[in-house]
């Protein structure tokens, strides 16, 4: 099954032609209304009719998160506000978000871009689909709320948590289709499994699981203990929101929305583009947004892009499950955590050379975060409460900052590893 | 009135105790008294030893997290009802106690307790006016 089967199984070069043509506008909306871009623009002597072909790309500058933080918060609008009707955020580095904006046309083609992800995975309007993905300023929760509504699907905008209501609901309404993200996915199984539960009830099918790295074997672990398909969604605020790219049915990659998106994969330290099949850091240009159009995104997402036809027919092209990042950066529970947000907070609280470590484990199904923090002198004192107030505050600050939960574990100087002078920052056990 | 006394952060890991002794052990320090207090993830201990400054400082060297802190070293009979006085002395004035212990003591008549209070020179003065003794720190370290 297609949403827009002209855009999904055009030939390369239809979609090469359209990619152009949408490009060749976006730089031309670009310059003219982004200082931003004009600026960098003229840096390298381009203007908009420089670009001729497709491959000229390689000539456009890079937009990373760094530039995004530093026109916060509505500095790379391309519409005056008045034509912006939306503004979602993902996780900054110091509590600011990273801002973007959607016109109304935007809001239009981004239900019908998750739709077509959402058909892509086999679900269609006599589908019920219980969305556990956060409702707010991510884009989760809103994304596939609209995307299941343009398909005409019934959305139970469960958002995350609760998750007693989430399988009494899900007998109740005969669910079909699960979205959240992949561990919560897990964390609803273990509960329902663990009893109260009438499985001659549950009717789920499909699961569209997406907002953290996942692997095959949790792929293999939710597909049996829901007896559903598993399929990994993929997307980023930046660029979109969910609704990028998505699994279909063949399981082998995701579908990128080339006539939305330009996808590259360039080498992470030259910034020179890799060929079809290499392994490298994922790059994407928003074609038709209005509001936000981004040129060159630098995801620090890692991957690989397949151009082969798959077996469904579509010929859009396919880009591996995100495997890592080229930074820091770690997703948990669904949430960006840069080991950076919590040295700011450590400076917070005094600290002028923070020892720190963040340590990510899988407990049962859930992600679990414990930050160590090396004890200093002025930390110190001889009572037992002073310490436990610390980790309090510590606690209550990081998930303001954050916005996840963490346990802090109070450790001894000197005891977090260090590796040539430098504080190795994280320890990631979860498996991959 | 007011003795030293030192603390020492440590991690509920095998070992860290047995390095801090080792560690005072090879810099002649000795340990007059000694408490530890803990919680699931960590503990504090706290000691008086006959050369606080000392310890502070080959401590710091070698790693752990010292703070000092003063305490009084109160002296009572050593006989039933005897601490209860001092206590009574505390309560009836608002002193409160963070916490106390007991100090390895050579003279069988009498006992000598460590007292963490939070406004220590109220309790200086409420202790000594009402009669009970506080040994002075010289004398402490010299035990």
């Amino acid at each position: 099954m297609y949403w827009e089967k002209e855009y999904e199984t055009m030939s390369r070069g239809q979609i090469k032609e359209i990619q152009l043509k949408r490009l060749k506008s976006l730089v031309e909306r670009l310059y003219n209304n982004v200082p931003f871009y004009r600026k960098k623009f003229k840096e390298r002597g381009i203007l908009p009719g420089d670009i001729k072909t497709l491959e000229d790309i390689r000539h456009l500058p890079f937009t990373t998160k760094q530039d995004l933080r530093d026109t916060y918060p509505f500095g790379m609008f391309a519409v005056p506000m008045e034509e912006v009707v939306r503004l979602h955020g993902s996780s900054g580095t110091t509590g600011k978000p990273v801002v973007v904006g959607y016109t109304k046309n935007d809001l239009k083609t981004w239900g019908s871009l998750m739709a077509r992800c959402m058909t892509m995975a086999g679900v269609s309007s006599k589908d019920v689909v219980q969305n556990a993905y956060g409702y707010g300023l991510f884009t989760g929760g809103l994304g596939v709320h609209y995307g299941a509504e343009t398909l005409g699907a019934a959305v139970v905008p469960m958002s995350g948590g609760n998750t007693a209501k989430q399988l009494m609901l899900m007998q109740d309404f005969g669910t079909s289709v699960l979205a959240c993200t992949p561990t919560y996915a897990l964390y609803m199984a273990e509960e329902a499994h663990a009893g109260g539960v009438d499985w001659n009830k549950i009717k789920l099918k499909v699961g569209i699981f997406g907002a953290e790295p996942w692997s095959d074997a949790m792929r293999q672990q939710l597909e049996e203990r829901w007896n559903i398909t598993a399929l990994d969604i993929y997307g980023l605020s930046e660029v979109l929101g969910p609704g990028v790219a998505c699994e279909c049915l063949c399981k082998k990659g995701l579908h990128i929305n080339e006539d939305h998106f330009i996808a590259e994969v360039i080498d992470p330290e030259t910034g020179e583009q890799l060929p079809y099949g290499e392994k490298g850091e994922l790059v994407f240009t928003s074609l038709t947004k209005e509001a936000f159009p981004v040129l060159r995104y630098r995801t620090r997402d890692i991957s690989v892009l397949y151009e082969d036809k798959c077996q469904c027919g579509r010929t859009l092209v396919r880009m591996e499950r995100v495997t890592g990042r080229t930074d820091d950066m770690l997703i948990i529970r669904g949430v960006n955590v840069f080991p950076s947000q919590v040295e700011s907070v450590l400076l917070e609280f005094g600290e002028t050379e923070p020892h720190y470590l963040l340590v990510v484990d899988r407990k049962g199904a859930m992600d679990d975060l414990e930050i160590w923090v090396e004890v200093s002198d002025r930390m110190f004192s001889d009572k037992v409460r002073g310490l436990e107030d610390l980790e309090k505050r510590l606690k209550s600050r990081l998930f303001s900052v954050l916005g996840i939960s963490a346990k802090i574990k109070l450790v001894e100087p000197k005891s977090i590893p260090r590796s040539e002078g430098k504080a190795k920052r994280i320890v990631d056990k979860r498996l991959k | 009135m007011k003795v030293k006394q030192i603390s020492i952060f440590l991690e509920n890991k095998t070992g860290r105790l047995a390095r801090v002794t080792e560690v005072l052990g090879e810099n002649n320090i000795n340990i007059r008294a000694l408490s530890i207090a803990d919680t699931t993830d960590f503990g504090i201990l706290r000691l008086i030893v006959d050369d606080p400054e000392k310890a502070v400082e080959v401590l710091r060297s070698a790693g752990f997290v010292v703070s000092t802190t003063e305490v009084l070293a109160v002296e009572v009979d050593d006989r039933p009802g005897a601490l209860s006085k001092a206590l009574r002395v505390l309560d009836e004035n608002g002193i409160n106690i963070e916490y106390l212990y007991a100090f390895v003591q050579k003279d069988p008549e009498k006992a000598l307790v460590v007292f963490r209070v939070e406004k220590v020179e109220d309790a200086i003065k409420e202790l000594t006016g009402n009669g009970i003794t506080l040994i002075s720190s010289d004398k402490v370290y010299k035990l």
